[in-house]
């Protein structure tokens, strides 16, 4: 994992340090209400409906035993005691109050933590894989380079103010599993038909009110030209992105209204005069990045022998068993797995950890993965080089805690905005719905038995729940005063993204489950021999599903 | 008489008054619009103003005879200025250019690093004070006008 020098350590003591007297002006009336906005926002804090809600960055997903303690303290010692990993790989905080975020901010840069560019108009935390640099089916490790793009963007001077909000999703897989075609940039690591590795580039992808598909800027550009090849989308982007409406000023819109031709001459244009400039790459920097995301000690093991212990344990506590299987994945080191560990117990509000979890998860990390641990876009949490001799003991610490739930990847591990009990810009609740959801599917034989299943859900158009790519989308609206929930059905965001389709007119909260219910019930009888939703729901199309929900009763 | 920072101290500017956008013509030791320096005959020792979506493209041919370029921030949440003045800094202008409008102290940092070297703030009670916060940061990652150098550049 990175690790700071004196260099990076100084930048941020001096955002705290800036943030703190910002404060300090806003409280003593010096700094307007609309001033104090983007400034408070860049350092990760909104105003929310009922209290300031404060997101801090983690980077990439990344996090150590270190600062999962920084976390709880922080939790219990400034907040409510829990804490909230977001769709972004972030962590939120729902209670903290204004006044004491500069001393929280303090208490995250002694951990080489912060909060910088977790909201507001700029460029916002990268994300990646979560099984990055343990996944077998990867062509080389994305994390290096998401921080050499977390350095890079950190602070930029030029694009602090922009149009929008600006994201940034780095894979290295065929099977996607950042939606980097959900992003404004998504970046590829992939070869040439020399074979060398390099990026492919996409822009003008996102969710919210007008979800679209990325587009191909480049098919590959050279690594080393990374940084002024992003530069470059982004002086396009700064200049000529729409600022007259807010739910046109993403650079979808611009990539759409120029046409995809047009944009890319447009970006030529702009790297011309930069590339190979002093921003090119070094190959000291790479190796220099690369070199905190180097293999820890791992141990050798006999994969087979490995396998068959496993296989026994398994077999003898067959609950053991099926965690195994639904919640790891096989590792690239023989005798390794990685593990997710699912933040979707039912009666719980998706993505929540609290206090104490959080140091039990940071004693686990230490135990049993090398001090890290990782938080995934689906609101889990994940350790990624577990032994597999260990798995028996790892799983008998989480499930006496309550983080044991084998739902990974089914219906009820769903991803789940924070919505109307917190949000402010939220049209409709979010959580109770997810959690009635939850209670409906609560026999799991019968979850697993659905297969594979993404359901996701958003309190608002602003889709941080990512509802358009969820093989179930779920969108709170707003109908005269009253909430109301829309449904649309086979979004995807895995290599084959695709956006979700309505399904009709909206539903109250009660009657979700149901809705859910005939829904699920129509997959059922309609699927073929191992299709999952997805298959069935491309094969078929809407209109049974329509029928079937929307049919009176007689 | 505008009052400014300009390299760094408070000042006031006996050179230049601000634009006329009523008048056809850019009378002399007024800052010109755009479409007024167009029409200027000569361009040696002119100031003209760019307001958000004019570009830079019209001022390139005559860099090295323009004395100031302002450039507006009509509102401070409008960041497409600061990509203006990267872009005629990166061209070689090296001349006076000066940030105009609603902007706040708090981005006068950001401001100074894509090449802004005067400021001239609609609010300008606090102006001593504001000095300061063109220092918030002694380091950087990003190569800017200030730092030609990225950081992984320099790194000890
Ligand atoms: S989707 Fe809407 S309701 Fe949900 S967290 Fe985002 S802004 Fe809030």
């Amino acid at each position: 994992m990175y690790v700071y020098d004196q260099y990076d350590q100084r930048i941020i003591d001096e955002r705290v340090a800036q943030f703190r007297d910002q404060t300090r002006r806003y409280l003593d009336g010096k700094i307007s209400d609309e001033q104090f906005l983007p400034l408070r926002l860049q350092n990760g804090l909104y105003i929310q409906r009922l209290a300031p809600m404060m997101r801090i960055a983690v980077p990439y997903g990344l996090l150590n035993s270190r600062q999962l303690r920084k976390l709880a303290h922080i939790t219990r010692h400034y907040d409510k005691g829990y804490a909230h990993v977001s769709t972004r790989q972030n962590i939120q905080l729902n209670w903290p109050l204004l006044e004491e975020v500069p001393d929280i901010l303090a208490e995250l840069a002694e951990v080489q933590m912060h909060a910088v560019q977790t909201s507001g108009n700029c460029i916002r935390n990268t994300t990646t894989d979560q099984f990055a640099g343990v996944a077998r089916d990867e062509l080389e490790d994305p994390r290096p380079w998401c921080e050499i793009i977390r350095q890079w963007s950190t602070f930029h001077p030029e694009f602090a103010f922009l149009p929008r909000k600006f994201k940034i999703a780095v894979c290295a897989t065929e099977q996607d599993r950042a939606a980097i075609h959900a992003h404004d940039i998504g970046l590829e690591l992939v070869a040439n038909a020399d074979g060398e590795v390099g990026f492919k580039v996409l822009a003008g992808g996102g969710l919210g009110r007008t979800p679209v598909i990325g587009s191909v800027v480049s098919e590959w550009i050279e690594k080393k030209h990374l940084l002024t090849f992003l530069e470059a989308i982004l002086r396009v982007y700064n200049q000529h992105g729409r600022r007259d409406n807010k739910f046109k000023a993403r650079i979808k819109i611009l990539v759409k209204a120029m046409g995809i031709e047009a944009f890319r001459e447009a970006v030529a244009k702009e790297w011309a005069p930069i590339k190979d400039g002093p921003s090119t790459l070094t190959e000291e920097e790479i190796s220099r990045a690369s070199s905190f995301f180097t293999d820890p000690d791992y141990e050798q093991f006999d994969e087979a022998a490995a396998a068959a212990a496993l296989a026994g344990q398994a077999a003898a506590d067959p609950i053991f068993g099926n965690w195994v299987k639904r919640n790891t994945v096989s590792h690239r080191v023989p005798g390794y797995q990685a593990v997710t560990i699912s933040l979707k117990m039912t009666g719980h509000a998706p993505g929540d950890i609290t206090d104490r979890q959080l140091e039990l998860l940071a004693e686990l990390a230490d135990q049993f993965s090398f001090g890290e641990i990782r938080t995934t876009h689906q609101q889990n949490m994940v350790l990624a080089d577990v032994r597999q001799q260990d798995l028996y003991a790892l799983w008998q610490r989480l499930q006496s805690a309550g983080l044991a739930t084998p739902n990974i990847g089914y219906l009820t591990d769903m991803i789940c905005c924070p919505g109307g009990d917190y949000c402010s810009l939220a049209n409709a609740k979010s959580i109770p719905v997810a959690e009635a959801i939850q209670a409906r599917f609560d026999d799991l034989d019968y979850v697993y038995d659905l297969g594979p299943l993404e359901l996701n859900i958003s309190g608002c158009m602003n889709a941080c729940g990512h509802h358009h790519i969820g093989h179930i989308g779920i969108l709170g609206v707003d109908k005269k005063g009253e909430e109301f929930y829309q449904v649309s059905l086979g979004g995807s965001q895995a290599k084959d993204a695709s956006l979700g389709k309505i399904l009709g007119p909206s539903f109250k909260q009660e009657d979700m489950p149901e809705v859910m219910e005939k829904i699920i019930n129509t997959y059922v009888d309609l699927r073929g021999e191992e299709e999952t939703f997805l298959d069935t729901y491309r094969r078929v199309g809407i209109d049974p599903f329509k029928e079937r929900v929307y049919a009176k009763a007689d | 008489m505008p009052k400014l920072i300009k390299n760094g101290e408070v000042v006031n500017d006996e050179r230049w008054q601000a634009v006329d956008t009523e008048a056809d013509n850019a009378a002399p030791g007024v800052i010109a619009t755009l479409s007024q320096w167009q029409a200027l005959d000569d361009k040696a020792g002119s100031a003209v103003q760019l307001e958000p979506g004019d570009g830079v493209e019209t001022l390139l041919p005559h860099l090295a005879d323009i004395e100031l370029i302002a450039i507006s921030f009509p509102v401070f949440t409008d960041g497409r200025g600061f990509s203006y003045a990267r872009e005629l800094r990166q061209r070689g202008y090296t001349g006076e250019l000066r940030a105009v409008g609603g902007f706040i102290r708090d981005q006068l940092h950001y401001l100074s690093r894509v090449g802004f070297n005067a400021f001239q703030m609609n609010d300008d009670r606090e102006l001593e004070e504001a000095v300061a916060s063109l220092g918030d940061f002694s380091e950087h990652y990003q190569a800017a006008v200030d730092q030609p150098l990225p950081l992984f550049r320099r790194r000890a």
